[in-house]
């Protein structure tokens, strides 16, 4: 019998391996549980989150995949040109080796793009760090920007924006989510599948090394504690080579002999080449002995589990390679045919002629699914009520700048320029919005569009209430793209959750879906593709819950670009949606956790008057009425105009008194509210073009400092600690 | 006139420069694969931005023994027009054809911002600007951190050969100004003969108003206009 060591290496339970036996009627040899334990680990089998990805809305009419059947989901954008795009977490990896592990996530997001042989145009990322107070803490923030710096400028994909949120549930699971986006020709979309038994099973790039073994089951898999020792499951990356892989196969792809292509990832040869054998299906045989390897004693074992980077799988067809092994040697690329595309159902493994396993593709990728429902059930939602312990609400003039000055020395707050000037973020020469607006703009060279992304979460309302926490992160990523006037029309998520074996775990996933599944009908916006890390766990402590949307908006090229920025003294300012926040809208708010250092109260959003909001703030800036537009979030209205002044140095007069609630009214992180500047010779176009949505008129832009009726604040103390960025540098 | 864009393994400028060059000005232009036998009568050779064989070593050293840039050399020795921009300067460093090294910048990090640049007109490469003019050209680039011999660098100033200087946008050029560290804050030179320009920033990616800034135009209508002379 089986020892239950090697059970937990591989993270398989006692009764998957009982099923596992069952399933094909005798023991699994060593190299066989290898392959069930990589392929049933959650990051390749998603065991527990399979029956919620079935539920979401992945498909709209313009969708060109179904989520979870390529390596991305794509989107036609007229023209006959299709978008790709993909978010993807590195966390575990970038826990134990920050540099490395953020570096090889954005080569595996990269590969996944690539693989459906679109040319990555644009990648962003999500960022989650403890507070930057331990030198452990700054090492880990530190060595991921590096790691995402030093990997991505190499390949000359422009970085074009993200975000960077410090919480201390992120004290042991750093979150590090990297989104890929790229472009193709409709007609010329490439499928991770092999057509017709015959077809070739080639590997290219990378040698096949030791580094990475475990890492999908192990490190992916499991709770981080169990795990920390586990150095050699983080892979090191090579960016020189995979920008040769990025060409090579861009220029293979339009080749004829050219089947299918599938990127090497977690749980390298054995996910990839199964997979495309399960989506033909048809079965596998595979010699290990044909593998290109680093070192020559390594193990069918080893090369079949490496996660070696800088690899990619193509099926060709049979006797048909030369041109392809031209245009690799072309690029000085290594390749080598390790297997064939069969008839039936078997995987055969060979080491060098030998038979030494066989199973089936049915056996290897129908994991046992979990039903999150029967463990959540005992899970019990004490909702907190909001807790304010300080006094707000007397009017105190001295009380109210020391917190609006303390709140401009939050991490979460101060610009994030340190980070994303090591980012290149010209290289194509479309980017039309940098970093550091609601989303980043690029053009689409020869046709008439403009894109726009954004990358969002917010950890702390999913952590008061996961559904509505979901709704707001949809609403909010898709507000961030019609404020600058793009029409939201795919998302792809990444979901960073705990141990979802567990009731709490197991609820926060369930009440996730059903807020995304809400808010995708209400906006009628599919999620297209998606990744799942769960599993961050460690030291007794879970993270937040913590989605991720990437969200892409279209518009016309014609459109006036504005961007958060005031720009001229005398023009007017306008809010739609409700100007004041509340005292509700300091649950879970930036003023809260800074000032009460707690996350607790009530969350609530209208995804109709939302939905409606979004309509009408796009119609606006595609009127071109307006000069600027930002959405107020983290920190409340006041931080919202702060940032709307900061950039050109201006100021404001608000013709409105704060009023007792000062706290609720300016910190309060009330949803659904857009401001946005304009001369005021447009006020009566603007008027009707806003219609019945609620809106109103709040003041001026003035050359300086921040005055309402009853207070005023000195701007330039704010923007001093604004832009001097972290509180250590990264 | 045609312009060659060499393209080594791990380049990434060269679409944006043929964007640049052909597609915006309606240059005639084409690439050079490294492994190619000739320059292909081009009349201007571009070396663009990226990471030529990974920066393995040191940044553009290897990519400086590549056959291709024999041909390059003595194209250049003959009198013909060579722009490095970025790796592409680095390269040219590397191969002798300018003085100096470009070391990691004195942050001991990538840095990628939009930088101001003070021009010498008195080049080939910026005939169509006007003296000391302040231009907006994105730069991009861990090693950037010009630095000479002592004696090199006064050659270079007493020959009147260093065309950009980082400065502020009113046309200061101190520390506060330098995002890299370089010495007298040089951003780009050109060789004693004048037909060899290594500049630092990216002018490919200052084109068209609306990615930013069409500053960088200016130095392919200079080349242009000086080959139309010619």
């Amino acid at each position: 019998m089986i020892n239950e060591e090697t059970l937990k290496e591989l993270a398989l339970s006692k009764s998957e391996y009982k099923l596992i036996v069952e399933r094909l009627g005798r023991e699994p040899n060593d190299l066989e549980l290898g392959l069930f334990g990589a392929l049933w680990s959650e990051h390749c089998g998603y065991k527990h989150t399979k029956k919620l990805l079935r539920s979401i809305k992945s498909t709209a009419k313009n969708t060109l995949t179904e989520a979870g059947a390529e390596n991305a989901g794509a989107i036609n954008i007229g023209s006959n040109k299709a978008i790709v795009m993909k978010i993807e977490s590195h966390n575990h990896p970038s826990a134990v080796e920050p540099y490395e592990g953020a570096a090889t996530g954005v080569g595996g997001i990269v590969r996944d793009i690539f693989a459906m042989g679109a040319r990555p145009i644009a990648l962003l990322n999500s960022l989650r760090f403890s507070n930057l107070e331990s030198s452990r803490n700054i090492q880990i923030a530190k060595g991921v920007v590096e790691g995402i710096s030093g990997y991505g400028n190499c390949l000359g994909i422009p970085n074009i924006g993200g975000e960077c949120f410090f919480d201390e549930s992120y004290e042991s699971n750093p979150l590090v989510n990297a989104m890929c986006v790229g472009i193709v020709d409709n007609d010329r979309i490439l499928s991770a599948k092999a057509e017709k038994p015959g077809d070739l099973l080639i590997i290219i790039g990378a040698e096949t090394g030791r580094d990475g073994i475990h890492g999908a089951s192990g490190l992916a898999s499991q709770n981080f504690e169990e795990t920390i020792e586990l150095r050699s499951a983080v892979q090191v990356g090579n960016p020189f080579l995979e920008k040769l892989l990025i060409e090579a196969c861009l220029e293979i792809s339009s080749l004829k002999e050219l089947v299918g292509m599938q990127d090497c990832g977690a749980a390298g040869i054995t996910s990839a080449a199964i997979e495309m054998a399960e989506r033909s299906n048809i079965g596998l045989e595979i010699d290990v002995s044909k593998v290109p390897v680093r070192e020559s004693s390594m193990t069918p074992y080893e090369i079949m589990l490496s996660e070696s980077q800088e690899r990619m799988l193509i099926a060709v067809k049979e006797n048909e390679y030369k041109n392809i092994f031209d245009i690799l040697e072309k690029w000085d690329l290594k390749c080598s045919i390790i297997g064939k595309f069969i008839d039936g159902n078997d995987v055969l493994i060979l080491n060098d002629n030998e038979l030494i396993s066989r199973t089936s593709i049915d056996a290897l990728t129908s994991p046992p699914e979990y039903d999150l429902s029967k463990i959540s059930k005992s899970y019990k939602n004490n909702k907190s009520k909001l807790s304010i312990k300080n006094k707000y609400d007397s009017f105190n003039i001295e009380t109210i700048s020391s917190h609006l000055e303390s709140i401009f020395s939050s991490n979460n707050i101060v610009s994030k320029k340190s980070i994303y000037k090591k980012y290149d973020h010209h290289v194509q020469t479309n980017t039309v919005l940098e970093p550091g607006s609601d989303s980043a703009i690029i053009r689409i060279k020869n046709t008439d569009k403009f894109l726009l992304f954004s990358c969002d979460g917010n950890s702390r309302f999913s952590l008061i209430d996961p559904k509505i926490g979901a709704e707001i992160n949809i609403a909010e990523s898709c507000r961030n793209i019609s404020a600058l006037g793009g029409e939201p029309i795919a998302l792809t998520d990444g979901l960073n959750f705990g141990d979802p074996s567990k009731p709490k775990g197991a609820f926060q996933l369930i009440e996730t879906f059903k807020g995304f599944n809400t808010a995708c009908d209400i906006f009628n916006i599919p999620i297209i593709s998606g990744n799942a890390s769960l599993f961050n766990e460690g030291h007794n402590t879970s993270i937040n819950p913590t989605p991720i949307i990437g969200a892409m908006g279209i518009m016309n090229n014609k459109t006036k670009i504005i961007n958060k920025n005031f720009i001229k003294p005398g023009h007017k300012i306008g809010v739609l949606g409700n100007f004041w926040g509340t005292n509700k809208g300091l649950s879970g708010s930036e003023f809260q956790t800074f000032f009460e250092n707690e996350i607790s109260g009530d969350i609530s959003i209208d995804l109709e008057f939302e939905k409606k909001l979004q309509s009408s703030i796009r119609n606006l800036v595609r009127s071109g009425l307006i000069e600027s537009s930002h959405d107020i979030s983290l920190g409340g209205l006041i931080v919202a105009l702060v940032l709307s002044i900061e950039k050109n140095q201006l100021g404001v007069e608000i013709e409105k008194s704060v009023p007792d609630n000062w706290a609720g009214a300016l910190f309060g992180e009330d949803q659904s509210r857009v401001i946005f500047s304009y001369d005021e010779k447009n006020f009566n176009e603007i008027k009707s073009v806003l219609n019945d949505i609620k809106w109103e008129q709040i003041g001026t832009v003035t050359e300086k400092n921040i005055y309402f009726e009853n207070i005023y604040f000195e701007s330039e103390e704010l923007f001093l600690r604004y832009n001097k960025g972290f509180s250590t540098d990264l | 006139m045609k312009i060659g864009i060499v393209v080594f393994p791990g380049t990434w400028s060269e679409s944006d420069t043929h964007y640049a060059t052909n597609d915006v000005l309606g240059i005639n232009s084409e690439y050079i694969w490294h492994k190619d036998q000739s320059l292909n009568n081009t009349d201007i050779i571009i070396l663009p931005g990226g990471f030529s064989y990974g920066d393995y070593l040191r940044t553009g050293a290897i990519a400086s023994f590549s056959p291709i840039m024999k041909k390059i050399i003595t194209f250049a020795n003959s009198g013909g027009v060579v722009i490095g921009i970025c790796n592409g300067f680095q390269i040219l460093c590397e191969s002798n054809l300018l003085p100096g090294v470009l070391m990691r910048n004195n942050s001991l990090s990538f840095v990628c911002e939009n930088s101001y640049l003070k021009v010498n007109n008195d080049s080939l490469f910026t005939n169509q600007y006007n003296q000391n003019e302040i231009i907006r050209i994105p730069i991009s680039h861990g090693e950037g951190n010009f630095q000479a011999d002592k004696k090199i660098i006064d050659e270079i100033e007493e020959q009147n050969r260093v065309i950009f200087r980082y400065s502020s946008k009113t046309g200061e050029t101190n520390l506060d100004h330098n995002p890299n560290g370089s010495i007298n804050n040089i951003a780009g030179i050109t060789n004693k003969q004048g037909n060899v320009l290594g500049l630092m920033p990216h002018p490919e990616k200052a084109c068209e108003q609306l990615i930013g800034s069409d500053d960088g135009l200016g130095i392919f209508k200079s080349i242009m206009t000086n080959s139309i002379k010619k």
